[in-house]
């Protein structure tokens, strides 16, 4: 009798597993949580922490003159720091009302498309690893080093650059960067088309990536999805093109859209845009064998530092470097913001000025921290290696989303 | 549509709704800025995401502001919305004082707003009325204060050596 009562299936009680998935796992890629009630291996539901490393960009950069933020900016979305920077100087140009020259804004275009290129790569070969496959990240990740490198010709630094400053860049590109760029863009294509041919239509990472993690469009124009995760679920929004910066209006490109919006189709976006850059990269140079050589910052003394050499033997180059580095340049009052195409979406700075040296507010829009909330309903009844192929898809990077 | 003829449109679109509600409407740089009665954000969020020739039914960002000198309005919270198909920008704000922090939160309209409301939440202690999960997130839960908040100096105060006068604010 209790035998029986104890085998019939409507008094086994179900029980949930706990699992404690980060802060620190390899296959988070940064420092954050989630807490999964699994059944079996299949997520129930999901909790996120996020904030393990904050670092408080927006306070920090209350006390901070407006070139120091540049750094501050690196640390954002570190995969593609360059865009960050630009972004950021683009935003002080637009408060104070500079006009930088066609050139120097075509070489900010090779410096962007080259990091988003280096973003695309870590993201979509990381993608490979989660599945399983790491020869393409080995192989491809040589491509990113070159790309450092000509990060390194171009402003000394390769993860966080620091790269150009308001007004211009630092530094005209030397011989050598042209070189490391035409051997770059000699190189990167056969390297892409390998890296493609290991994995794109490669029937055992497209049974484990199709399907994987995905969201309808509605659902991810409501959690504000920008970028290649929300241009994979086939919404054709890049602010590159909705609102040109930088003059990306003289350029030709397309944008690739996906139509599921899973892990496939964000590798296949990224993938794509990769190709699309390299063809920006290319249209650039030729732009700027037009222009005038030589030029690579606006006229404009009171924001931009002097060279060293005048400093040391010109007054007015002694007090124009005084008062840019003491911060006393006259800032005009106003409220802007301005928008660009990040690694991962659109990267918004929304800046106070009350005419202080310092910003009165500094609000970062950053695209990893909107979207990644969407993560917990993105997994729920997926599996759990399902759930790793998706947070790395979504190219969730631990130090955007702290800011 | 341009930024003048979007400001007009949309400034008689929420006069006659809303009436007494809707403040003022300016073009700050190239955005149509609006000022909206707090208690009404909500709602106004609510009929620009669904009227059909407005359709702001993007959310770019959210940001809080404290401006603890200005008497009554010490706190300003801004809200952007994209229409993407027509490429509509704007901005809303709310004024608020410092002793009702209480505001509507827009999660019941935008998903994305969640974790937006919370950082305000975290980092200004404003509370967003009808929010699913008001919690901190970036800080740590046993904080017991808002540190964006403009009266925590980033540098210690009892420092002598730093002049604010020659060093900023």
């Amino acid at each position: 009798m209790s035998i029986a009562k104890n085998t019939s299936t409507d008094i086994i009680e179900k029980e949930y597993t706990t699992l404690n998935l980060g802060p620190t796992h390899p296959a988070t890629h940064g420092i954050f949580q989630n807490v999964l009630k699994m059944d079996g291996e299949v997520i129930m539901e999901a909790e996120s922490t996020v904030g393990y490393i904050h670092r408080a960009f927006e306070k920090l950069a209350e006390r901070r003159p407006f070139y120091q933020i540049t750094p501050i900016t690196d640390r954002l979305n570190y995969c593609s720091s360059p865009i960050n920077n630009m972004g950021w100087h683009m935003t002080v140009e637009k408060l104070i009302g500079v006009e930088i020259p066609k050139r120097v804004q075509y070489m900010r275009v090779i410096i962007m498309e080259l990091a988003r290129i280096a973003d695309h790569v870590i993201c979509n070969s990381v993608i490979g690893v989660d599945t399983g496959a790491m020869t393409g990240f080995l192989y491809i990740f040589q491509m990113r080093e070159r790309i450092y490198e000509i990060y390194e010709e171009l402003c000394g630094a390769r993860l966080t650059t620091n790269i150009g400053r308001i007004g211009g860049l630092e530094r005209d590109f030397s011989p050598k960067a042209w070189d490391l760029l035409d051997k770059f863009l000699k190189d990167f294509p056969p390297a892409l088309k390998e890296f493609e041919n290991l994995l794109m239509r490669n029937r055992i990472f497209m049974d484990r990536t199709i399907g994987c993690g995905p969201i309808s469009a509605e659902r991810a124009l409501n959690y504000s999805f920008s970028g290649p995760n929300l241009r994979a679920a086939g919404v054709d929004y890049d602010v590159r093109v909705m609102n040109p910066y930088s003059s990306y209006e003289e350029f030709d490109f397309i944008i690739p859209l996906g139509t599921n919006g899973d892990t496939y189709d964000r590798f296949m976006v990224r993938e794509q845009e990769m190709w699309e850059s390299v063809s920006i990269i290319k249209q650039a140079i030729e732009k700027i064998k037009k222009e005038p050589k030589g030029v690579f910052h606006a006229d404009v003394p009171e924001f931009y530092l002097p060279p060293k050499e005048e400093v040391y033997n010109n007054m007015e180059a002694l007090i124009y470097h005084f008062k840019i580095v003491m911060g006393e340049t006259e800032i005009p009052k106003g409220e802007v913001y301005h928008a660009v195409e990040g690694g991962n979406g659109e990267l918004g700075y929304y800046l106070i000025s009350d005419g202080g040296r310092t910003p009165y507010r500094l609000h970062f829009r950053r695209p990893c921290f909107i979207y990644y909330q969407a993560f917990t309903e993105m997994v729920k009844g997926a599996m759990l290696s399902d759930a790793i192929l998706t947070m790395s898809s979504m190219n969730v990077i631990a130090g955007e989303l702290d800011a | 549509m341009d930024n003048n003829s979007l400001l007009t449109t949309i400034q008689s679109k929420l006069m006659s709704q809303f009436g007494n509600d809707f403040l003022s409407a300016e073009l700050v740089a190239d955005y149509p800025t609006f000022i909206i009665k707090k208690d009404r954000i909500a709602d106004v969020i609510r009929f620009l995401y669904d009227d059909t020739e407005l359709a702001f039914q993007y959310l770019t960002t959210l940001a809080t502001i404290h401006y603890p000198d200005n008497q009554g309005q010490e706190f300003a919270v801004m809200y952007q919305l994209h229409n993407l198909p027509k490429n509509y920008r704007i901005r809303l704000k709310i004024f608020f004082s410092v002793n009702d922090l209480t505001v509507p939160s827009i999660t019941s309209v935008f998903s994305a707003a969640n974790w937006m409301e919370r950082q305000e939440y975290d980092f200004f202690g404003i509370q967003f009325k009808d929010h699913p999960n008001l919690k901190r997130i970036l800080n740590m839960d046993d904080m017991d204060y808002h540190p964006m908040r403009k009266e925590y100096a980033l540098e210690d105060a009892t420092r002598e050596d730093k002049d604010d006068k020659m060093f900023g604010r």
